[in-house]
């Protein structure tokens, strides 16, 4: 065990950072886990204030400001709020490394990310075996969000309502590919993400649809990795670095004006995440390719000029938009996927109180704190509902998996779809 | 270390749930809002009922242990620092708003309703309560009556104390005590509503608050007014006053702020300018159209350089945009940030802003000021970085100066922040000897083991 005074001198780096911090206390208003508990070691200032006390050497309980650290969605919805402009992200992913560092890492989190996310091919491998059996374990829940929950009592699966993985994964439908640029004489490289590979092709799908109809190259390099956003904010920096290191060298055998996913969490962490945390070797490429990294929604409305066109008033279907943190906090991208939806005249966009509320999913924080998640989600499905809308669009697969579970375990008959998705159907109609 | 009876006590009368003392709670009770060090205290309370409210403040005062009630801990005064070792009785479990009387204009809330929730709920059945603290979004009404909280609307809307009708408050034995009324008029008792108010923590834990609602304003209009020399700007607040002109808001930014503000925001502020008053009225349409028109007059004839009338309701948000970010972008510049409220007549406003210049300058540290220049109360605002030991001696010299100066103006050393810890030394300046003693007793008769927010207002050698 290392001793606690490098734990001391290891926080001493994130200073600078948290000096910034003036505890004026304004993250109460819209932190969403804080809302569930009212407490304030639950808050971003609270973090803050424990990671200040571990650096400090005031405070000697390692383990209990790694767990207050992990309570956490990783929203930004404290940082996108704070007059002071606190990195809290940064900050807090960097304190989850340095404390996974000194603290070690489950032996659950190192079979799951060491053993099988930071191996890319076997990752592919298990959940197509998973795609073959899961119907063993499941029953469908809900035939238009297409849930499935667990067939007998299950403590992993609690009563949750999820997608299961997709018959053929979006690797196997579409392995690779290489088009140069035609009419718009644009090329963009493809990122596609585990939850969309795995779980919703048809988005990748559709923004092939997309892109060949406007024009656009394509660069889909096989073997892609994921982005590696599990293992950071489980501080497995190891693990993290790999899967930079691995998708870096895939997408450096092509060339590319711009890389695209249609992930809203992919997107923040490459563009925001890798260049700072990637290997000190690697920094300077992933700095290049995050400059170029866009979500799909802003690269057909920003660069291809879809048009941002007025709502169709007297459309028949109602379709509302949830924002993803990662997308309208990280990146400040909401309009961009409401036009995306205008382009296609069968819709009108019906906008929910709070749109960019955070739904509570938070990656690992769904599986670590379910309740306070649920309780995040539900107050967003009720939202949701009250748009009586038939659709509900939002840009980030991980969204899709939490509010599936909310509307779903509500009896909700509301399909869920990437604004993407939207943009295509309207294409192919039109 | 509080003992294991007295946890299980605890336990008993709140529930399990609501005691907490993990280290990492600890730790994070310790601060509020105020440049001031953290104390660890011993234990969090957080009663989710006004029994276990009462049980709670009971149970301290058998056992000698010091309570300190903490709303939202946005406190800039130091007025939520615990004792080391004493208990944080948290207000946020107790967050109903009990009723809202739309026939008698006033509301009964619980403590540790947010301000800006209950605002926002007058508002959807047109009534407005006016009182806007800076920390509004999450600051508690609780923490608002026991610091008389200010805000922008000082000028014509006053503050708490304004909007305080009755309490039902526990005193150190957990006796409930309930003073004044839903009525306009009452005049049973002592009021001890208005001892109460801004007692910060000290003579009793309030279980409820009755507050006055009035119509919401049915229009506004908003002026921003650009001037190349403090005069100017300080000529015109005394103008629109003197012409019997009464603005919702009135608020005044200094070169140094506006500059902080247009490097943040680049919303197109003049860096040249000296001042800045950005001014709002509300009322009756014609009124507020009339009142608009003389206030524009007032200015260019008192030299305005430039003046912007906002049109409609988004180019109003643009104005009042700039205002709200002042806080952010001077915070922006340096880790450190100590906000005063010294705060002097109306009419002094210029001898105290040339006077924070002098002292920016003789002590060598960054201060802009902006802030309520309808009602006197400023908001010199220190950049600095409390680990620069040096520097930070500078500005604790700055600040005693910036007291002794809204003194000598016949001022006050706080408008809204409260004494807290922060001020508790600098009071008898401001008062006399007499007032010490008078208040030293009053909490001695109240508080006899002085467990309620002991060392706020009243040092712990006076109580």
């Amino acid at each position: 065990m290392v001793r606690i005074e490098t734990l001391t001198h290891l926080m001493g780096e994130l200073e600078d950072q948290l000096v910034v911090c003036m505890k004026c206390g304004m993250c109460q208003a819209v932190c969403p886990v804080f809302s569930q508990t009212g407490r304030e070691a639950d808050v971003a200032r609270g973090k803050l204030a424990l990671l200040e006390g571990l650096m400090q050497a005031m405070l000697d309980d390692p383990e209990g400001v790694q767990r207050q650290l992990n309570k956490c969605l990783l929203c930004g919805s404290c940082s996108a709020n704070c007059p002071s402009g606190v990195g809290v992200q940064e900050i807090f992913l960097k304190a989850r490394a340095i404390l996974a560092g000194y603290l070690g890492l489950s032996a659950a989190k190192r079979l799951i990310l060491r053993g099988m996310l930071a191996r890319p091919n076997l990752f592919d491998r298990l959940t197509e075996w998973g795609a073959r059996f899961q119907k063993f374990i499941s029953r469908p829940a809900n035939d238009i969000i297409g849930t499935s929950c667990a067939r007998v009592v299950s403590p992993l699966l609690q009563g949750r309502h999820f997608r299961p993985l997709a018959k053929v994964p979006f690797h196997r439908q579409q392995p690779s590919l290489d088009r140069p640029a035609s009419t718009s004489g644009l090329k963009a490289a493809l990122f596609s993400g585990c939850l969309i590979d795995k779980l919703f092709p048809t988005i990748a799908r559709a923004t092939l649809q997309v892109l060949a109809h406007s024009g656009v190259g394509l660069f889909l390099p096989g073997g892609q990795g994921c982005c590696g956003i599990p293992a950071i904010s489980s501080g497995d920096l190891a693990t993290f670095r790999k899967l930079v290191a691995h998708n870096l060298k895939c997408f450096s055998k092509g060339r590319f004006d711009y890389l695209i996913t249609a992930c809203a969490t992919c997107t923040s962490t490459i563009r925001e995440v890798w260049p700072i945390l990637a290997a000190t070797a690697d920094q300077p490429a992933a700095a290049q390719l995050a400059a170029k990294t866009l979500d799909v929604s802003q690269f057909l409305v920003g660069k291809l000029g879809v048009p941002v066109l007025e709502q169709h008033l007297d459309a028949e279907k109602v379709v509302t938009y949830h924002d993803p943190c990662h997308l309208k906090k990280a990146l400040k991208v909401a309009a961009e996927p409401r036009a995306l939806i205008a382009a296609n005249p069968a819709y009108r966009l019906v906008e929910m109180a709070e749109p960019d509320a955070c739904c509570g999913m938070g990656g690992s924080f769904n599986l670590q704190y379910y309740e306070i998640s649920r309780a995040i989600g539900r107050r967003k499905a009720e939202q949701i509902q009250a748009t009586a809308a038939e659709v509900l669009a939002t840009s980030c697969p991980a969204c899709m998996v939490q509010i599936s579970d909310m509307l779903s375990r509500e009896g909700a008959r509301m399909a869920i779809r990437h604004p993407v998705e939207l943009y295509a159907e309207g294409l192919s109609q039109g | 270390m509080i003992s294991d009876a007295l946890l299980k006590m605890f336990q008993k009368a709140l529930g399990e749930a609501n005691v907490w003392h993990a280290a990492t709670d600890l730790h994070t009770y310790g601060y509020d809002a105020a440049v001031v060090a953290p104390v660890r205290p011993g234990v969090v309370l957080r009663p989710t009922s006004e029994e276990a409210l009462g049980a709670a403040v009971r149970l301290c005062n058998q056992n000698g242990l010091p309570l300190t009630v903490r709303g939202a801990g946005t406190n800039l005064s130091g007025g939520t620092v615990p004792v080391a070792g004493g208990a944080v009785l948290l207000t946020n479990g107790l967050k109903t708003i009990i009723e809202i009387n739309e026939a008698d204009m006033y509301a009964v809330v619980q403590p540790g309703v947010v301000t800006a929730h209950l605002a926002a709920a007058v508002e959807a059945k047109g009534l407005f309560y006016p009182p806007d603290p800076g920390s509004q979004a999450v600051s508690t009404l609780g923490g608002n009556v026991a610091e008389n909280a200010g805000g922008l609307r000082g000028l014509k809307y006053g503050v708490t104390r304004d909007y305080v009708m009755g309490l039902h408050f526990f005193d150190v034995d957990g006796n409930l005590v309930k003073t004044g009324s839903r009525t306009v008029k009452c005049a049973t008792g002592y009021n001890l509503t208005g001892l109460m108010v801004g007692s910060e923590g000290t003579l009793g834990v309030f279980a409820r608050i009755i507050l006055k609602l009035i119509p919401y304003p049915v229009h506004r209009k908003a002026i921003m007014a650009v001037f190349p020399g403090l005069a100017q700007a300080s000529a015109s607040v005394a103008a629109i006053i003197a012409q019997r002109i009464v603005p919702a808001t009135l608020e005044f930014m200094d070169n140094f702020t506006i500059r902080a503000v247009e490097d943040f925001s680049h919303a197109g502020l003049p860096r040249g300018a000296a001042a800045m008053l950005l001014i709002e009225l509300d009322g009756h349409p014609t009124q507020v159209e009339e009142d608009a028109t003389r206030v524009e007059a007032l200015c260019r004839s008192q030299g305005a350089a430039s003046l912007r009338v906002a049109r409609d309701d988004a180019e109003r948000d643009r104005v009042w945009t700039a205002r709200r970010s002042a806080l952010s972008a001077l915070a922006k510049l340096k880790p450190t940030l100590v906000l005063e409220d010294a705060t002097v007549p109306r009419s002094q406003i210029p001898a105290m802003v040339a006077a924070i210049e002098r002292i920016a300058d003789r002590h060598q540290v960054q201060i802009g000021t902006f802030g309520h220049a309808g009602d006197g109360n400023l908001h010199p605002t220190i950049l600095t970085d409390k680990r620069d030991k040096a520097e930070w001696q500078r500005v604790e010299a700055a600040i005693d100066a910036i007291f002794d100066e809204a003194l000598k103006l016949g001022g006050t050393l706080s408008g809204e922040h409260g004494t807290g810890v922060a001020k508790a030394r600098y009071l008898e300046k401001e008062t006399s000897t007499g007032t010490i003693r008078y208040s030293g007793r009053l909490k001695r008769a109240l508080d006899p083991n002085n467990i309620l927010n002991p060392g706020k207002i009243i040092t712990s050698e006076r109580a």
